[in-house]
């Protein structure tokens, strides 16, 4: 069992014939991924990577039956391109691109949402269930199968973790890049409880950092529902006040997102709070030894 | 990016949001001037630098007469101003705003932001202008009115009536209100704000309302499609180094400590100065340099990094995904041929190829670089090193 995508999701690829999405699509497929076509405007009719090109995702969705669409657009096209895909029926988009304007993917969540699409990211490296079905740009090795699920903001630190649990002679359920930007698609309210209801996951690793308040809210929702042991790491925990570290959305604004009250808000929820990145593994084979 | 008050004014101008009338100027003569040409016996003149808090500090002062004008000009320009959102160091004024008075009868503050929670932009107000509006949210919240507006309708007169009956305005000010509330709706969405404050918001005493403050704040990744605000960014305003960075697609922040940083990812970048702290360290920078890590930015990253005189070690942390480790060495290895290192560099790689890499540290056998086994060793061996203990 896995969260959201497996070995037989079928996947389109939005931007399929430019660099990115061709190295990457290429890569998806080496991985195991079903990637049964892609979408270029004024391409369609052609063949790239053994699969078909669709001017339009409506015609690759009745075309191929896909449910998902991986998405490479440019930042200036990707909030229409979210929503071609939710206009065509697409269930989960996965949104890679990094530089979107907010004004955009705000405009692009909102219409995602009322068509019933869920979306992950931008700026993210996707979605992997280990040894079956990578959706992203995440280097797929390192992601062993085994009994962790992961929900991360960092793309490299994603990487991090994954590698640190496998270490310890444990592996991965699903993991999913969620992205760093203002506004992103799923978050940990909505997968902590797919988790939650997974068989195969025992555990849950969280990676955040400062600016909003997401995890503060999937604090509440872990004290209310989850009953997995939840290990997190916030990053973060030194940068200054009102400097924009890296990712759009990771910005301390006066007092309000700083790692110090996300750990407080998590720790008090019961979840095992690492401070040092370097403890996330270790951290969650304790946790699966007391808890598990 | 964020752009000076009369920048912001200029633009609230165009979308018919009231303001004083004022012209900006780099000089005392020239400030003199742009009082003469305003007229009347009443000016402000008010420093021009991106940081709130400039009354207290001395920014911002009354002048009643053209002397009184271009004396006032002349002791702000250069001077170095610190409040409360500058750092200790402050900020050097290099123009001035000259501004007409105003006949203030009453202060609001209003302000409209990004909800991420929401993921709706929300207009605030409050009765309280002129006051800190963070301290007026933690000690009076009910004294704050907020409005999320759902992008798809836009900005009502709904809104506005909300806004204005939760400030006790007259049903004259509400008519005045509500076109300078959908004015600066306009300005925020058309523009691709991340950010506006007025503080204050004031009411003249014929009941009108005027901006007597403006700060603007946009969002980065939309300012391709607005030159015109693209071309505001005041470099002044910013670090020498960051600008540097960014030309070759670095992310690099300052900080003041001594072990540098240099890491692919924002996230694993900012977990490896949460490391160094916790190992008795201090960062001296935060710096991402992206997913490609090849020899050209590892070695501007050195030459950045090498910039600031406090650094005492630096410490390379990547994590190897699509980009094998081995290649990395190799780049890590061209670089330091590019750019002399003189400080210890503990190289930490992880993920793919990460013992091959290994195995090309060592071979190069280069006396300032010190390989790492993992993380918490990296950032042990940067520590020590920056106390000399290593």
């Amino acid at each position: 069992m896995s969260i959201l995508v497996n070995k037989d999701t079928k996947v389109i690829v939005q931007g399929f014939t430019g660099k990115e999405g061709t190295f990457h699509s290429q890569q998806c497929m080496a991985y195991g991924t079903q990637i049964v076509g892609g979408v270029t405007p004024n391409k369609g009719g052609m063949t790239h990577l053994g699969k078909p090109v669709f001017n339009t995702v409506e015609e690759a969705v009745k075309a191929t039956g896909a449910t998902v669409s991986l998405i490479f657009v440019p930042p200036a096209f990707v909030a229409d391109a979210v929503m071609e895909a939710a206009d065509a029926g697409i269930q989960l988009a996965v949104i890679i691109t990094e530089g979107a304007p907010v004004k955009d993917m705000m405009e692009a969540k909102h219409y995602a949402v009322k068509k019933g699409m869920k979306t992950i990211g931008p700026n993210c490296p996707g979605i992997i269930t280990a040894e079956e079905c990578k959706i992203g740009i995440m280097p797929g090795h390192i992601f062993k199968k085994g009994n962790v699920g992961l929900i991360s903001k960092s793309g490299t630190l994603t990487y991090e973790a994954a590698n640190q649990v496998v270490k310890e002679g444990l592996g991965i359920t699903t993991a999913v890049g969620i992205g760093g930007d203002p506004i992103i698609g799923l978050s940990y309210k909505e997968l902590l409880p797919m988790f939650e209801a997974d068989p195969e996951t025992e555990a849950i690793v969280m990676i955040g950092e400062i600016g909003g308040d997401l995890e503060i809210q999937a604090a509440k929702l872990i004290k209310e529902k989850i009953s997995k042991p939840v290990i997190a790491f916030i990053a973060g925990q030194t940068a200054p006040k009102g400097k924009r570290m890296g990712h759009a959305g990771a910005i301390v604004s006066g007092s309000k997102g700083t790692a110090q009250e996300k750990m407080e808000a998590l720790a008090e929820a019961g979840v095992y709070v690492v401070k040092s990145p370097a403890d996330i593994g270790a951290t969650v084979a304790k946790a699966l030894r007391e808890r598990g | 990016m964020n752009i000076h008050e009369y920048q912001a004014k200029e633009i609230f101008r165009k979308y018919g949001v009231p303001t004083p009338r004022g012209g900006v100027a780099f000089s005392a003569k020239e400030a003199r001037k742009v009082a003469q040409e305003l007229g009347g016996d009443l000016w402000v003149v008010k420093a021009q630098i991106h940081a709130g808090g400039r009354g207290k500090a001395g920014g911002v002062k009354l002048a009643r007469s053209l002397d009184e004008v271009e004396k006032i000009a002349g002791e702000m320009l250069g001077m170095t101003l610190v409040t409360h959102q500058t750092g200790p160091e402050g900020k050097v004024v290099k123009k001035v705003y000259i501004e007409e008075g105003a006949d203030i009868k009453e202060e609001y503050y209003l302000g409209m932001v990004l909800d991420r929670a929401l993921e709706m932009p929300v207009m605030m107000a409050s009765t309280e202008g002129g006051m800190e509006i963070e301290e007026v949210a933690e000690k009076t919240p009910e004294k704050i009115i907020k409005v999320a507006i759902d992008p798809t309708i836009g900005f009502k007169p709904f809104h506005a009536r909300k806004l204005a009956f939760g400030l006790g305005l007259s049903k004259e000010e509400q008519r005045e209100f509500i076109k300078f509330a959908s004015a600066l709706y306009r300005v925020y969405v058309e523009n691709d704000a991340e950010l506006i404050e007025i503080n204050p918001l004031i009411k003249t005493g014929d009941g009108k309302f005027l901006a007597l403050d403006a700060k603007m704040g946009f969002d980065d990744n939309a300012l391709y499609r607005h030159p015109d605000i693209a071309e505001m960014r005041d470099l002044d305003e910013e670090e020498p180094t960051e600008i540097e960075a960014k030309k070759y697609g670095l992310s690099y922040i300052k900080l003041d400590g001594n072990v540098g940083c240099m890491v692919n990812g924002a996230g694993l970048a900012m977990a490896t100065m949460d490391i160094i702290k916790l190992e008795g360290g201090e960062p001296a920078n935060f710096l991402d340099v992206g997913g490609g890590a090849n020899p050209d930015t590892v070695a501007k990253g050195f030459e950045i990094i090498l910039s600031d005189p406090n650094v005492k070690s630096i410490f390379v942390n990547i994590f190897g995904g699509i980009v094998r480790c081995d290649r990395i060495a190799n780049g890590i290895l061209q670089a330091t041929e590019k750019v002399e290192v003189n400080v210890p560099v503990i190289v930490r790689l992880d993920g793919t190829n990460a013992e091959e890499a290994g195995e090309i540290l060592r071979k190069a056998n280069i006396k300032n670089i010190i390989p790492a086994s993992d993380l918490k060793d990296g950032a042990q061996k940067a520590v020590k090193a920056a106390k000399g203990e290593l």
